[in-house]
């Protein structure tokens, strides 16, 4: 059980494994070792500690700065305001200050929520980009694409792995998306979703406004939920398929024997096979669906449809908090929330494959 | 004497024994007249003898083949006709583009989109910037990925296996955590550039923007981990004779684990030569108001988003075609260290 494990879990186990397992000592293997390993690992360490590790620190000590500027890396102390900004918690009246929600009372005759600063009420404005688009989007994202490219790639991969000519051929043909541009294909893919394009005339639907300015945030969504998974497909066909050409025939011979049907011998040999291939699959695809972004650009252009920001996913937003000086600390403490909920989702897949998966 | 229950109960009854049943029905006329030469064995399965069954199991083999080639056709198109659309826009002029009845060939082809992006849009220069950036991060990361993955795998030393892990972490880490700081950085980082002198930020000159591209990218942890899967491979009775020979670690790396790992490097270089093509964000921060040193992908989708009225599809595609085609002709040459370079991820973790 542990052989088959190592052999076929690779990283995921190598972290289950590392305070178990004790590293094989080579023959050579000693002390003088030391300093010239530490030499030859120098670069990769350097540019470690410069562009990874420093900035993980320091991104998740920006998002606590209170008012900082990145070009004079200024700052008023630690808060948690930009968290609360980014959570539509914290507003700003029009002078730029900052005002607290649970301060403020919504004001119905203005349609906005106001603030007694002393002398008068002013309007306060929260930045709901986040709450209102960015997670929203981010999370119909993931759990429309990834369920659904993961059952469109097994299917495929199944089918593939059951036929003998042409095999080939088709896995090339299926493979030829991932080495594509995530723009440039947007772009062919806002030509394909265009009010006059082909689709729209392939389906009778004539002029259907999918992702141009007046259209909306649903089609939109839909659109680029096509193109997601289309341009998702072939990573997964290519990995479920070398994985179906490693399952040992005898369990299909043993099924066979049991007269097992198709879709039975699937949902109980093929699928608990592939189990440590699609718990592989689920979490990156998870870590790459929470991090859409290239995407949107290529197909969208903007941030949204009608001149708003409702195309805009947690990537997009802290890229275009970058923009401006003052708002980094906001794109970082979003950053941070985005790690935080990628980390929470990647340890529930693991907590539910502990019981699901069979290496 | 033995107690015979049927005998007393055949008694009992009258009933004929099995063995006077049997004598019965051979001396009946109809038994006599049976040609026992020309009988077969009949096995039945549930309502079907086997003959139809084999006829039956064949049929439902070319059923369900055709369903999986029709699928799998089916899957092509989709997967195949953005491609196609790309191309027949890109020789479509405007009016056919967004005409009201879609051609799925152009009524003329047109090359002179073609010209029209050659002209406008300073695809040479982002090409060449494109290339620049790309090889010399690709050698920068083979060096340093060669050199740990070799750590990793051959040489003893302590902490290694934790030092390792931390590296494999952080790659579940979002990149996007990275990019704030890491702009904030090369926006303040301190460089050396002739004929200025020192300067703070690398935002400022042609160089600066460049090593701004490139430097970062020199480190990737899941080559590294790739590399190190394959050093791992080879055995340790070469490394044993090379220590015999008086190879130093540093020639036996060289002479012999980089040959032998060849065809992983090969599909290293190949990955990270697309991944610098297709890079976006990272390039489109780092070269803002600098257009001459944009990147194909950057230069692709804003050379287009500033044109007022009808979109120029044609052009657009045009763009595209010639952004994807060096991308199709490296993988049509390279599939096979493409594929397996891809798909040892799943394989092995």
């Amino acid at each position: 059980m542990a052989a088959v494990a190592k052999k076929k879990g690779g990283f995921l186990d190598f972290f289950k494994n590392l305070f178990k397992r004790k590293e094989r000592v080579s023959a050579d293997a000693g002390e003088r070792n030391n300093w010239k390993a530490w030499l030859y690992l120098a670069p990769v360490i350097i540019l470690l500690s410069v562009f990874t590790f420093y900035p993980l620190i320091n991104t998740v000590v920006i998002a606590f700065l209170k008012d900082y500027d990145y070009t004079t890396q200024v700052s008023s102390g630690f808060t948690f305001d930009n968290f609360l900004t980014v959570l539509t918690l914290a507003g700003k009246d029009a002078s730029q200050n900052l005002v607290y929600k649970w301060n403020c009372t919504y004001d119905a005759a203005l349609g906005s929520w106001v603030y007694n600063n002393g002398t008068e009420l002013v309007k306060v404005y929260f930045q709901t980009d986040v709450l209102k688009y960015a997670l929203p989007n981010t999370m119909i994202i993931t759990f429309v694409t990834v369920p659904l490219s993961i059952i469109i790639a097994l299917l495929i991969s199944v089918c593939l792995h059951s036929i003998k000519a042409f095999q080939k051929i088709f896995q090339t043909i299926f493979f030829v998306p991932y080495v594509t541009n995530a723009v440039a294909v947007g772009m062919v893919f806002a030509v394909l979703f265009d009010s006059q394009g082909i689709l729209n005339y392939i389906f009778g639907l004539g002029t259907y406004y999918w992702i141009d300015q007046t259209a909306t945030h649903t089609s939109a969504m839909f659109a680029l939920c096509v193109y997601i998974i289309w341009h998702a497909l072939p990573y997964k066909i290519l990995i479920f398929l070398s994985a179906l050409q490693n399952i040992d025939k005898q369990y299909y011979d043993a099924a066979k024997i049991d007269c097992a049907g198709k879709f039975k011998t699937f949902m109980n040999v093929t699928v608990p096979m592939l189990s440590p291939q699609i718990l592989y699959i689920m979490i990156t695809s998870f870590i790459g669906s929470f991090k859409e972004y290239t995407s949107v650009v290529g197909l969208i252009g903007s941030a949204g449809t009608g001149g708003t920001n409702n195309m805009y996913t947690i990537v997009y937003y802290v890229y275009d908090c970058l923009k401006a000086p003052t708002t980094v600390s906001r794109g970082a403490a979003a950053a941070l929330m985005l790690f935080v909920i990628i980390m929470i989702f990647t340890a529930i897949q693991f907590q539910v494959s502990k019981r699901r998966v069979h290496y | 004497m033995e107690y015979d229950s049927r005998n007393f109960i055949q008694k009992l009854f009258k009933m004929k024994s099995r063995e006077e049943k049997q004598a019965e029905r051979e001396a009946s006329p109809e038994y006599q007249a049976i040609d026992t030469s020309s009988m077969t064995l009949v096995i039945k399965e549930g309502r079907a003898n086997a003959a139809q069954l084999a006829k039956a199991q064949k049929v439902g083999r070319v059923i369900s083949s055709i369903i999986t080639y029709s699928f799998l056709l089916f899957m092509s198109v989709i997967i195949l006709f953005p491609f196609y659309w790309m191309i027949i826009t890109s020789l479509k002029n405007t009016t056919e583009i967004r005409a009201s009845v879609q051609t799925f060939f152009p009524a003329t082809v047109l090359w002179s989109n073609y010209i029209t992006v050659f002209n406008t849009f300073d695809f040479v220069t982002y090409v060449g910037n494109t290339l620049l950036v790309g090889i010399i991060s690709t050698i920068g990361t083979l060096i340093t990925t060669i050199l740990a993955a070799f750590a990793f795998a051959r040489l003893n030393f302590k902490g290694k296996d934790l030092i390792f892990a931390i590296l494999l972490a952080t790659m579940m880490i979002p990149g996007e955590m990275m990019v704030i700081t890491n702009y904030i950085t090369v926006a303040k980082l301190p460089w050396y550039e002739f004929g200025v002198g020192l300067v703070n930020g690398w935002l400022g000159y042609t160089d600066t923007i460049f090593a701004a591209m490139i430097i970062p990218f020199w480190v990737s942890v899941f080559y590294i981990y790739l590399l190190r899967q394959n050093f791992k491979q080879i055995p340790n009775e070469l490394y044993l004779a090379a220590k015999v020979d008086g190879k130093s670690d540093w020639q036996f790396l060289w002479h012999v684990m980089v040959p032998l790992a060849l065809p992983t490097l090969i599909s290293i270089f190949i990955l990270k030569l697309m991944g610098s093509w297709n890079s976006y964000v990272w390039p489109q921060l780092v070269t803002a108001g600098h257009d001459s040193l944009r990147l194909v992908t950057n230069g692709l989708r804003s050379s287009f988003s500033t044109t007022s009225g009808e979109p120029q599809y044609g052009i657009q595609m045009a763009a595209t075609i010639l952004v994807t085609v060096p991308l199709l002709l490296l993988f049509i040459f390279f599939r096979k260290y493409i594929m397996k370079g891809v798909g040892r991820a799943g394989i092995k973790g």
